[in-house]
Protein backbone atom coordinates (compact mmCIF):
# COMPACT_ATOMS: atom_id res chain seq x y z
CA UNK A 1 0.00 0.00 0.00
CA UNK A 2 0.89 3.24 -0.89
CA UNK A 3 2.30 5.71 1.94
CA UNK A 4 3.15 9.08 2.17
CA UNK A 5 6.46 10.34 3.90
CA UNK A 6 7.89 13.33 5.96
CA UNK A 7 11.00 14.18 3.72
CA UNK A 8 12.01 17.46 4.72
CA UNK A 9 11.13 19.96 8.00
CA UNK A 10 11.58 23.28 9.21
CA UNK A 11 10.31 25.44 12.13
CA UNK A 12 11.03 29.42 12.88
CA UNK A 13 11.24 29.61 16.95
CA UNK A 14 7.87 30.02 19.24
CA UNK A 15 7.68 33.31 21.28
CA UNK A 16 7.77 36.67 20.09
CA UNK A 17 9.78 37.45 17.60
CA UNK A 18 9.32 41.17 17.21
CA UNK A 19 9.51 43.14 13.75
CA UNK A 20 8.72 39.62 11.83
CA UNK A 21 5.14 39.43 10.31
CA UNK A 22 3.73 35.69 11.14
CA UNK A 23 4.07 35.55 7.56
CA UNK A 24 7.58 36.09 7.15
CA UNK A 25 8.06 32.89 10.21
CA UNK A 26 6.35 30.82 7.55
CA UNK A 27 8.37 31.65 4.56
CA UNK A 28 11.01 31.59 7.01
CA UNK A 29 9.90 27.90 7.82
CA UNK A 30 9.52 26.96 4.36
CA UNK A 31 12.46 27.53 3.27
CA UNK A 32 14.46 25.56 6.12
CA UNK A 33 11.64 22.72 5.47
CA UNK A 34 13.09 22.94 1.77
CA UNK A 35 16.45 22.79 2.34
CA UNK A 36 16.10 19.70 4.55
CA UNK A 37 14.84 17.99 1.79
CA UNK A 38 17.59 18.84 -0.64
CA UNK A 39 14.72 20.90 -2.52
CA UNK A 40 13.92 24.24 -4.01
CA UNK A 41 10.23 25.76 -4.24
CA UNK A 42 9.61 24.94 -7.73
CA UNK A 43 9.83 21.51 -7.18
CA UNK A 44 6.77 21.34 -4.60
CA UNK A 45 3.83 20.83 -6.77
CA UNK A 46 0.73 21.74 -4.43
CA UNK A 47 0.43 23.01 -0.78
CA UNK A 48 -2.31 23.07 2.09
CA UNK A 49 -1.67 25.84 5.20
CA UNK A 50 -3.14 28.14 7.10
CA UNK A 51 -3.31 30.79 10.47
CA UNK A 52 -5.54 31.73 11.86
CA UNK A 53 -4.39 35.36 12.81
CA UNK A 54 -1.46 36.38 10.43
CA UNK A 55 -2.86 36.15 7.41
CA UNK A 56 -3.77 33.97 4.06
CA UNK A 57 -0.94 31.29 3.80
CA UNK A 58 -1.12 31.10 -0.16
CA UNK A 59 -0.06 34.54 0.26
CA UNK A 60 3.36 32.71 1.11
CA UNK A 61 3.77 32.46 -3.19
CA UNK A 62 5.12 36.10 -3.37
CA UNK A 63 7.35 35.15 -1.11
CA UNK A 64 8.25 32.00 -2.25
CA UNK A 65 8.19 31.79 -5.82
CA UNK A 66 5.39 32.43 -8.24
CA UNK A 67 4.71 29.48 -9.86
CA UNK A 68 1.57 28.39 -10.66
CA UNK A 69 1.27 25.53 -8.34
CA UNK A 70 -2.14 24.81 -6.09
CA UNK A 71 -2.42 26.48 -2.75
CA UNK A 72 -5.17 25.73 -0.69
CA UNK A 73 -5.71 28.13 2.75
CA UNK A 74 -7.09 25.73 5.55
CA UNK A 75 -8.87 27.40 7.99
CA UNK A 76 -10.01 24.81 10.85
CA UNK A 77 -9.16 26.87 14.28
CA UNK A 78 -7.27 25.13 16.05
CA UNK A 79 -6.99 21.51 13.93
CA UNK A 80 -5.52 24.23 11.37
CA UNK A 81 -2.43 22.63 11.23
CA UNK A 82 -3.91 18.80 11.44
CA UNK A 83 -6.78 19.62 8.93
CA UNK A 84 -3.79 20.95 6.47
CA UNK A 85 -1.74 17.90 6.70
CA UNK A 86 -4.28 15.74 6.49
CA UNK A 87 -5.66 16.75 3.33
CA UNK A 88 -1.90 16.77 1.58
CA UNK A 89 -1.47 13.20 2.76
CA UNK A 90 -4.25 12.49 1.05
CA UNK A 91 -3.42 14.86 -2.35
CA UNK A 92 -0.19 11.91 -2.72
CA UNK A 93 -2.23 8.99 -1.50
CA UNK A 94 -4.92 9.78 -4.11
CA UNK A 95 -2.14 10.15 -6.43
CA UNK A 96 -2.89 13.09 -7.47
CA UNK A 97 0.37 14.69 -6.63
CA UNK A 98 3.91 13.07 -5.78
CA UNK A 99 5.45 15.90 -3.54
CA UNK A 100 3.40 18.85 -1.48
CA UNK A 101 4.37 21.01 1.39
CA UNK A 102 2.14 22.06 4.79
CA UNK A 103 2.59 24.98 6.20
CA UNK A 104 1.16 26.24 9.43
CA UNK A 105 2.06 29.79 11.06
CA UNK A 106 0.71 32.60 13.21
CA UNK A 107 1.27 35.54 15.17
CA UNK A 108 -1.92 36.36 18.09
CA UNK A 109 -1.59 39.52 20.36
CA UNK A 110 -0.73 39.49 23.95
CA UNK A 111 -3.73 37.73 26.29
CA UNK A 112 -5.96 35.06 26.35
CA UNK A 113 -7.96 34.60 23.06
CA UNK A 114 -10.62 36.62 22.31
CA UNK A 115 -13.54 34.73 20.29
CA UNK A 116 -16.52 36.43 19.13
CA UNK A 117 -19.63 34.42 20.20
CA UNK A 118 -21.73 35.26 17.43
CA UNK A 119 -19.01 33.55 15.61
CA UNK A 120 -20.08 30.39 17.06
CA UNK A 121 -23.87 31.11 17.18
CA UNK A 122 -24.05 32.15 20.86
CA UNK A 123 -25.85 35.38 22.12
CA UNK A 124 -23.78 38.61 23.35
CA UNK A 125 -24.94 37.64 26.29
CA UNK A 126 -22.15 35.26 26.30
CA UNK A 127 -19.62 37.41 26.43
CA UNK A 128 -20.95 40.21 28.08
CA UNK A 129 -21.44 38.54 31.51
CA UNK A 130 -18.14 36.82 31.29
CA UNK A 131 -18.39 33.27 29.72
CA UNK A 132 -16.69 33.74 26.64
CA UNK A 133 -13.07 32.07 28.16
CA UNK A 134 -10.90 29.33 27.34
CA UNK A 135 -8.83 29.37 30.35
CA UNK A 136 -12.58 28.67 32.62
CA UNK A 137 -13.32 25.88 30.12
CA UNK A 138 -10.45 24.26 31.12
CA UNK A 139 -10.46 24.94 34.45
CA UNK A 140 -14.21 23.42 34.69
CA UNK A 141 -13.22 20.26 32.82
CA UNK A 142 -10.05 19.44 34.77
CA UNK A 143 -12.49 20.55 38.11
CA UNK A 144 -14.92 17.46 36.84
CA UNK A 145 -12.23 15.14 35.95
CA UNK A 146 -10.58 15.44 39.73
CA UNK A 147 -13.54 14.56 41.25
CA UNK A 148 -14.11 11.65 39.13
CA UNK A 149 -10.43 10.83 38.62
CA UNK A 150 -8.84 12.05 41.73
CA UNK A 151 -6.26 14.32 40.31
CA UNK A 152 -3.66 16.39 42.83
CA UNK A 153 -2.50 19.96 42.15
CA UNK A 154 0.60 18.49 42.43
CA UNK A 155 -0.02 16.31 39.61
CA UNK A 156 -0.78 19.69 37.75
CA UNK A 157 2.17 21.46 38.63
CA UNK A 158 4.48 18.67 37.71
CA UNK A 159 3.28 18.75 33.97
CA UNK A 160 3.87 22.06 33.69
CA UNK A 161 7.37 21.60 35.49
CA UNK A 162 8.15 18.98 33.01
CA UNK A 163 7.04 21.21 30.02
CA UNK A 164 9.33 23.58 31.01
CA UNK A 165 12.32 21.41 31.75
CA UNK A 166 11.72 19.94 28.03
CA UNK A 167 11.86 23.85 27.11
CA UNK A 168 14.55 24.74 28.75
CA UNK A 169 16.14 21.91 26.16
CA UNK A 170 14.80 23.19 22.89
CA UNK A 171 16.01 26.19 21.39
CA UNK A 172 13.44 26.78 19.55
CA UNK A 173 10.85 27.44 22.57
CA UNK A 174 9.56 30.44 24.27
CA UNK A 175 10.01 29.23 27.58
CA UNK A 176 13.42 28.07 28.37
CA UNK A 177 13.68 28.73 32.01
CA UNK A 178 12.86 25.70 34.69
CA UNK A 179 10.66 26.67 37.36
CA UNK A 180 9.80 24.40 40.14
CA UNK A 181 6.76 22.97 41.31
CA UNK A 182 6.16 25.09 44.40
CA UNK A 183 6.78 28.27 42.14
CA UNK A 184 4.17 26.84 39.62
CA UNK A 185 1.76 26.34 42.11
CA UNK A 186 2.53 29.88 43.44
CA UNK A 187 2.04 31.88 40.38
CA UNK A 188 -0.78 33.46 40.37
CA UNK A 189 -4.44 32.05 40.04
CA UNK A 190 -5.80 32.59 36.76
CA UNK A 191 -8.89 29.90 36.70
CA UNK A 192 -8.94 27.68 40.17
CA UNK A 193 -7.25 25.10 40.40
CA UNK A 194 -4.64 26.27 37.26
CA UNK A 195 -2.30 28.89 38.11
CA UNK A 196 -0.53 31.15 35.22
CA UNK A 197 2.95 29.09 34.95
CA UNK A 198 -0.17 26.10 34.15
CA UNK A 199 -1.32 27.77 31.17
CA UNK A 200 0.14 28.36 27.67
CA UNK A 201 0.02 31.86 25.92
CA UNK A 202 -1.12 32.40 22.55
CA UNK A 203 2.29 33.35 20.63
CA UNK A 204 4.16 33.18 17.16
CA UNK A 205 5.84 30.43 15.66
CA UNK A 206 5.51 28.69 12.06
CA UNK A 207 6.36 24.84 11.07
CA UNK A 208 6.24 23.39 7.43
CA UNK A 209 6.33 20.22 6.15
CA UNK A 210 7.66 18.33 2.99
CA UNK A 211 5.61 15.39 2.17
CA UNK A 212 5.94 12.74 -0.72
CA UNK A 213 5.71 9.45 -2.21
CA UNK A 214 6.72 6.70 0.61
CA UNK A 215 8.53 5.24 -1.87
CA UNK A 216 10.37 7.93 -3.47
CA UNK A 217 11.33 9.22 0.23
CA UNK A 218 14.90 7.54 -0.21
CA UNK A 219 16.06 10.38 -2.66
CA UNK A 220 15.96 12.73 0.25
CA UNK A 221 18.73 13.50 2.70
CA UNK A 222 17.24 12.75 5.71
CA UNK A 223 15.97 9.62 7.35
CA UNK A 224 12.16 9.28 6.12
CA UNK A 225 9.12 9.31 8.75
CA UNK A 226 5.99 8.21 7.34
CA UNK A 227 2.55 9.24 7.81
CA UNK A 228 0.78 5.99 8.90
CA UNK A 229 -2.39 7.58 9.69
CA UNK A 230 -3.97 11.05 10.11
CA UNK A 231 -7.65 11.68 11.51
CA UNK A 232 -9.48 15.01 12.65
CA UNK A 233 -12.51 14.69 14.34
CA UNK A 234 -15.53 16.92 15.87
CA UNK A 235 -17.09 16.84 18.79
CA UNK A 236 -20.50 14.57 19.21
CA UNK A 237 -23.71 15.38 21.14
CA UNK A 238 -22.66 14.86 24.98
CA UNK A 239 -19.27 15.49 25.36
CA UNK A 240 -17.31 18.61 27.42
CA UNK A 241 -16.36 21.03 24.76
CA UNK A 242 -15.35 24.90 25.01
CA UNK A 243 -17.78 27.43 24.75
CA UNK A 244 -20.96 26.04 25.62
CA UNK A 245 -23.52 27.50 27.51
CA UNK A 246 -25.04 24.11 28.13
CA UNK A 247 -24.13 19.94 28.42
CA UNK A 248 -26.00 17.00 27.86
CA UNK A 249 -26.72 14.88 31.15
CA UNK A 250 -25.81 11.70 28.69
CA UNK A 251 -21.82 11.93 28.74
CA UNK A 252 -20.15 11.03 25.17
CA UNK A 253 -16.32 10.73 24.49
CA UNK A 254 -14.61 13.48 23.33
CA UNK A 255 -13.83 14.32 19.64
CA UNK A 256 -9.81 13.59 20.92
CA UNK A 257 -11.05 9.95 22.07
CA UNK A 258 -12.61 9.64 18.43
CA UNK A 259 -9.92 10.86 16.54
CA UNK A 260 -7.09 8.77 18.58
CA UNK A 261 -9.11 5.40 18.04
CA UNK A 262 -9.64 6.24 14.44
CA UNK A 263 -5.88 6.72 13.89
CA UNK A 264 -4.65 3.88 15.81
CA UNK A 265 -7.06 1.59 13.91
CA UNK A 266 -5.78 3.07 10.42
CA UNK A 267 -1.99 2.78 11.56
CA UNK A 268 -3.01 -0.82 12.90
CA UNK A 269 -0.96 0.20 15.93
CA UNK A 270 -2.08 0.67 19.75
CA UNK A 271 -1.28 2.90 22.16
CA UNK A 272 1.38 0.57 23.64
CA UNK A 273 3.38 0.71 20.63
CA UNK A 274 3.90 4.53 20.71
CA UNK A 275 7.28 5.42 21.46
CA UNK A 276 6.98 8.85 21.80
CA UNK A 277 3.64 11.57 22.22
CA UNK A 278 2.97 15.07 21.96
CA UNK A 279 -0.76 15.97 22.82
CA UNK A 280 -2.42 19.09 23.51
CA UNK A 281 -1.20 20.90 26.47
CA UNK A 282 -3.08 24.35 26.46
CA UNK A 283 -2.56 23.64 30.61
CA UNK A 284 -1.45 21.21 32.39
CA UNK A 285 -5.50 19.58 33.55
CA UNK A 286 -5.60 19.27 29.27
CA UNK A 287 -2.31 16.88 28.90
CA UNK A 288 -3.65 15.10 31.63
CA UNK A 289 -6.79 14.47 30.44
CA UNK A 290 -5.82 13.56 26.77
CA UNK A 291 -3.09 11.32 27.83
CA UNK A 292 -6.24 9.04 29.07
CA UNK A 293 -8.44 10.51 26.04
CA UNK A 294 -6.16 9.17 23.20
CA UNK A 295 -5.73 5.63 25.29
CA UNK A 296 -1.71 6.14 26.21
CA UNK A 297 -3.23 5.29 29.91
CA UNK A 298 -6.77 4.78 31.64
CA UNK A 299 -8.30 7.80 33.56
CA UNK A 300 -6.72 7.72 36.99
CA UNK A 301 -3.33 6.75 36.43
CA UNK A 302 -1.82 10.23 35.43
CA UNK A 303 -1.77 11.10 38.79
CA UNK A 304 1.70 8.01 39.26
CA UNK A 305 3.07 8.44 35.96
CA UNK A 306 3.26 11.98 35.80
CA UNK A 307 4.54 12.19 39.43
CA UNK A 308 7.02 9.40 39.00
CA UNK A 309 8.47 11.05 36.13
CA UNK A 310 7.18 8.10 33.43
CA UNK A 311 5.72 11.14 30.95
CA UNK A 312 9.42 12.64 31.02
CA UNK A 313 12.04 11.75 28.36
CA UNK A 314 14.03 9.74 30.15
CA UNK A 315 10.56 7.75 31.58
CA UNK A 316 8.35 5.22 30.24
CA UNK A 317 6.29 7.42 28.51
CA UNK A 318 7.80 10.47 27.05
CA UNK A 319 4.77 13.46 26.77
CA UNK A 320 5.92 16.69 25.01
CA UNK A 321 9.14 15.97 24.56
CA UNK A 322 9.78 19.73 23.09
CA UNK A 323 7.90 21.12 26.10
CA UNK A 324 4.39 21.42 24.43
CA UNK A 325 2.09 24.88 24.63
CA UNK A 326 3.58 25.24 27.85
CA UNK A 327 6.66 25.95 26.87
CA UNK A 328 6.29 26.62 22.91
CA UNK A 329 3.24 28.92 23.31
CA UNK A 330 0.36 28.99 21.03
CA UNK A 331 0.16 29.67 17.44
CA UNK A 332 -2.74 28.30 16.49
CA UNK A 333 -2.12 27.84 12.51
CA UNK A 334 1.52 25.86 13.77
CA UNK A 335 0.73 23.91 17.02
CA UNK A 336 -0.10 20.42 15.21
CA UNK A 337 2.57 20.77 12.87
CA UNK A 338 4.66 22.02 15.61
CA UNK A 339 4.13 18.23 17.32
CA UNK A 340 4.54 16.25 14.09
CA UNK A 341 8.20 18.25 13.64
CA UNK A 342 9.39 17.24 17.15
CA UNK A 343 8.52 13.97 16.27
CA UNK A 344 10.01 13.47 13.17
CA UNK A 345 12.95 15.21 14.84
CA UNK A 346 12.64 12.46 17.83
CA UNK A 347 12.47 9.31 15.32
CA UNK A 348 15.34 10.31 12.87
CA UNK A 349 17.42 11.08 16.25
CA UNK A 350 17.94 14.43 15.67
CA UNK A 351 16.42 15.52 19.02
CA UNK A 352 19.99 16.58 21.04
CA UNK A 353 19.49 17.41 24.56
CA UNK A 354 16.11 16.44 24.35
CA UNK A 355 16.03 13.07 22.42
CA UNK A 356 14.36 10.05 23.96
CA UNK A 357 16.84 7.41 24.40
CA UNK A 358 16.38 4.00 22.89
CA UNK A 359 16.08 5.09 19.27
CA UNK A 360 12.33 5.40 19.24
CA UNK A 361 10.44 4.47 16.40
CA UNK A 362 6.51 5.34 16.28
CA UNK A 363 5.48 8.88 17.19
CA UNK A 364 2.23 9.98 18.11
CA UNK A 365 0.49 13.69 17.82
CA UNK A 366 -3.09 14.95 19.23
CA UNK A 367 -4.18 18.10 19.01
CA UNK A 368 -7.49 19.97 20.34
CA UNK A 369 -9.18 23.01 20.52
CA UNK A 370 -12.30 25.32 19.45
CA UNK A 371 -14.69 24.68 19.23
CA UNK A 372 -14.40 20.88 19.58
CA UNK A 373 -12.24 19.52 17.38
CA UNK A 374 -9.46 17.15 17.49
CA UNK A 375 -6.82 15.61 15.18
CA UNK A 376 -4.70 12.84 15.82
CA UNK A 377 -1.21 11.27 13.59
CA UNK A 378 1.24 8.50 13.80
CA UNK A 379 3.94 8.19 12.35
CA UNK A 380 7.07 5.40 12.32
CA UNK A 381 10.46 5.12 10.89
CA UNK B 1 -38.47 36.63 41.34
CA UNK B 2 -39.03 39.97 38.56
CA UNK B 3 -36.44 42.22 36.88
CA UNK B 4 -37.41 45.97 38.85
CA UNK B 5 -37.77 49.51 37.14
CA UNK B 6 -34.22 50.59 35.66
CA UNK B 7 -33.77 47.20 35.58
CA UNK B 8 -33.20 44.35 32.32
CA UNK B 9 -32.46 41.07 31.60
CA UNK B 10 -28.84 40.51 29.52
CA UNK B 11 -30.67 38.75 27.10
CA UNK B 12 -34.57 38.32 27.54
CA UNK B 13 -34.71 35.59 25.59
CA UNK B 14 -32.54 33.42 28.14
CA UNK B 15 -35.57 33.71 30.56
CA UNK B 16 -39.35 32.38 31.36
CA UNK B 17 -41.41 36.01 31.00
CA UNK B 18 -43.72 36.21 33.77
CA UNK B 19 -43.35 36.81 38.05
CA UNK B 20 -41.29 34.22 38.66
CA UNK B 21 -38.42 34.06 36.20
CA UNK B 22 -36.54 31.03 35.42
CA UNK B 23 -34.15 29.90 32.93
CA UNK B 24 -35.69 28.75 29.16
CA UNK B 25 -34.59 26.25 27.10
CA UNK B 26 -35.89 24.21 24.50
CA UNK B 27 -36.67 20.12 24.36
CA UNK B 28 -36.78 18.08 21.13
CA UNK B 29 -40.16 16.56 20.18
CA UNK B 30 -38.01 13.93 18.59
CA UNK B 31 -35.76 12.93 20.71
CA UNK B 32 -36.34 14.73 24.32
CA UNK B 33 -32.32 16.71 24.50
CA UNK B 34 -32.98 19.97 26.05
CA UNK B 35 -30.71 22.92 25.55
CA UNK B 36 -30.55 26.26 27.13
CA UNK B 37 -30.51 28.38 25.91
CA UNK B 38 -33.75 27.99 23.74
CA UNK B 39 -32.61 26.79 20.21
CA UNK B 40 -34.52 26.13 16.56
CA UNK B 41 -32.94 22.84 16.59
CA UNK B 42 -31.65 19.78 18.15
CA UNK B 43 -28.00 19.56 18.37
CA UNK B 44 -28.42 15.65 19.04
CA UNK B 45 -30.74 14.72 16.21
CA UNK B 46 -31.02 17.58 13.81
CA UNK B 47 -34.88 18.16 14.43
CA UNK B 48 -36.31 21.38 13.68
CA UNK B 49 -39.40 20.25 16.35
CA UNK B 50 -38.11 22.27 19.30
CA UNK B 51 -40.61 23.42 21.86
CA UNK B 52 -39.74 25.97 24.61
CA UNK B 53 -39.11 24.74 28.63
CA UNK B 54 -38.96 26.19 31.73
CA UNK B 55 -35.91 24.72 33.25
CA UNK B 56 -36.07 23.90 36.87
CA UNK B 57 -34.72 26.80 39.54
CA UNK B 58 -32.78 24.51 41.60
CA UNK B 59 -30.10 21.89 40.96
CA UNK B 60 -26.56 21.04 42.13
CA UNK B 61 -22.73 21.82 41.24
CA UNK B 62 -21.26 19.85 38.06
CA UNK B 63 -18.28 21.75 38.40
CA UNK B 64 -16.81 25.26 38.90
CA UNK B 65 -14.04 27.58 39.08
CA UNK B 66 -13.46 31.39 39.73
CA UNK B 67 -12.79 34.13 37.07
CA UNK B 68 -9.34 35.06 38.91
CA UNK B 69 -8.24 38.32 35.99
CA UNK B 70 -10.84 40.53 34.20
CA UNK B 71 -11.62 39.03 30.71
CA UNK B 72 -11.57 41.26 27.55
CA UNK B 73 -14.41 43.12 26.21
CA UNK B 74 -17.44 41.92 25.19
CA UNK B 75 -17.00 41.20 29.06
CA UNK B 76 -18.71 44.69 30.49
CA UNK B 77 -18.75 45.55 34.38
CA UNK B 78 -18.91 48.03 36.78
CA UNK B 79 -15.86 49.63 38.53
CA UNK B 80 -12.95 47.80 39.68
CA UNK B 81 -13.03 44.12 38.17
CA UNK B 82 -14.05 41.67 41.31
CA UNK B 83 -13.67 37.83 40.40
CA UNK B 84 -16.66 35.72 40.10
CA UNK B 85 -17.80 31.97 40.59
CA UNK B 86 -18.06 30.20 37.51
CA UNK B 87 -20.14 26.73 37.11
CA UNK B 88 -22.12 24.13 35.42
CA UNK B 89 -25.42 23.30 37.12
CA UNK B 90 -26.83 20.02 36.70
CA UNK B 91 -30.88 21.04 36.48
CA UNK B 92 -31.86 17.17 35.65
CA UNK B 93 -32.79 17.41 31.76
CA UNK B 94 -29.44 19.69 30.97
CA UNK B 95 -26.63 21.01 32.41
CA UNK B 96 -26.10 25.12 32.33
CA UNK B 97 -23.00 27.06 32.38
CA UNK B 98 -23.43 29.96 34.69
CA UNK B 99 -22.06 32.56 37.10
CA UNK B 100 -21.75 31.41 41.13
CA UNK B 101 -22.40 34.10 43.74
CA UNK B 102 -19.41 32.27 45.62
CA UNK B 103 -16.29 33.59 44.62
CA UNK B 104 -14.22 31.61 47.56
CA UNK B 105 -13.27 28.35 45.98
CA UNK B 106 -12.75 26.78 48.95
CA UNK B 107 -16.68 27.29 49.79
CA UNK B 108 -17.60 25.40 46.50
CA UNK B 109 -18.46 21.64 46.56
CA UNK B 110 -19.43 19.57 42.98
CA UNK B 111 -22.62 18.05 44.35
CA UNK B 112 -23.74 21.28 46.32
CA UNK B 113 -27.26 22.08 45.70
CA UNK B 114 -27.71 25.61 44.14
CA UNK B 115 -30.84 28.01 43.48
CA UNK B 116 -31.38 30.49 40.79
CA UNK B 117 -31.16 34.09 41.34
CA UNK B 118 -31.12 37.24 39.27
CA UNK B 119 -27.51 39.33 39.98
CA UNK B 120 -26.12 42.96 38.76
CA UNK B 121 -23.92 42.42 35.34
CA UNK B 122 -23.40 45.49 34.26
CA UNK B 123 -24.77 49.32 34.28
CA UNK B 124 -25.99 50.53 30.90
CA UNK B 125 -24.89 54.12 29.90
CA UNK B 126 -28.61 55.29 30.69
CA UNK B 127 -28.30 54.01 33.94
CA UNK B 128 -30.16 50.86 33.64
CA UNK B 129 -28.75 48.36 35.83
CA UNK B 130 -28.70 45.10 33.71
CA UNK B 131 -29.17 41.79 35.24
CA UNK B 132 -27.81 38.00 34.77
CA UNK B 133 -28.88 34.75 35.97
CA UNK B 134 -26.46 33.25 38.71
CA UNK B 135 -26.60 30.31 41.02
CA UNK B 136 -26.15 30.65 44.72
CA UNK B 137 -26.28 28.30 47.70
CA UNK B 138 -29.64 27.34 49.70
CA UNK B 139 -33.46 26.80 47.80
CA UNK B 140 -33.40 30.73 46.54
CA UNK B 141 -36.24 32.89 45.21
CA UNK B 142 -36.52 30.71 42.40
CA UNK B 143 -38.43 28.05 44.60
CA UNK B 144 -40.52 30.69 46.08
Amino acid sequence: MMRVAIVGIGIHPFGRTEGVSGRAQGAFAARAALADAGLRWQDIQFAFGGSYSAGDADSLVSDLGLTGAPFMNVANGCATGGSALNAARNAILSGQHDLGMVIGFDKHPRGAFNTDPASLGIGDWYGETGLMLTTQFFALKIQRYRELHGISTQALAAVAEKALANGALNENAWRREPHSRQSILDSAMVNYPLTQYMFCSPGEGAVALVLARGDSAHRYPATPVFIEAAVMRTRRYGSFEVFSPCLSPQAAPGPTAEAAAATFEAAGLGPRDIDVAQVQDTESGAEIMHMAETGLCKDGEQEHLVLSGATRIGGAMPVNTDGGCLANGEPIGASGLRQVYENVLQLRGQAGPRQVPGEPKTGFTQVYGSPGVSACTIVTR
Amino acid sequence: MTAATGTRLVDPALFTSGADVRLRGSTCSDCTATTFPAGSSCPRCGSEAMTAVTLPGTGTIWSFTVQHFEPKPPYRADGEFAAYGVGYVDLGPVIVETRLTETDPGRLHIGDQVALRLVPAFTDPDGTQVLTFAFGPGAGEGDR
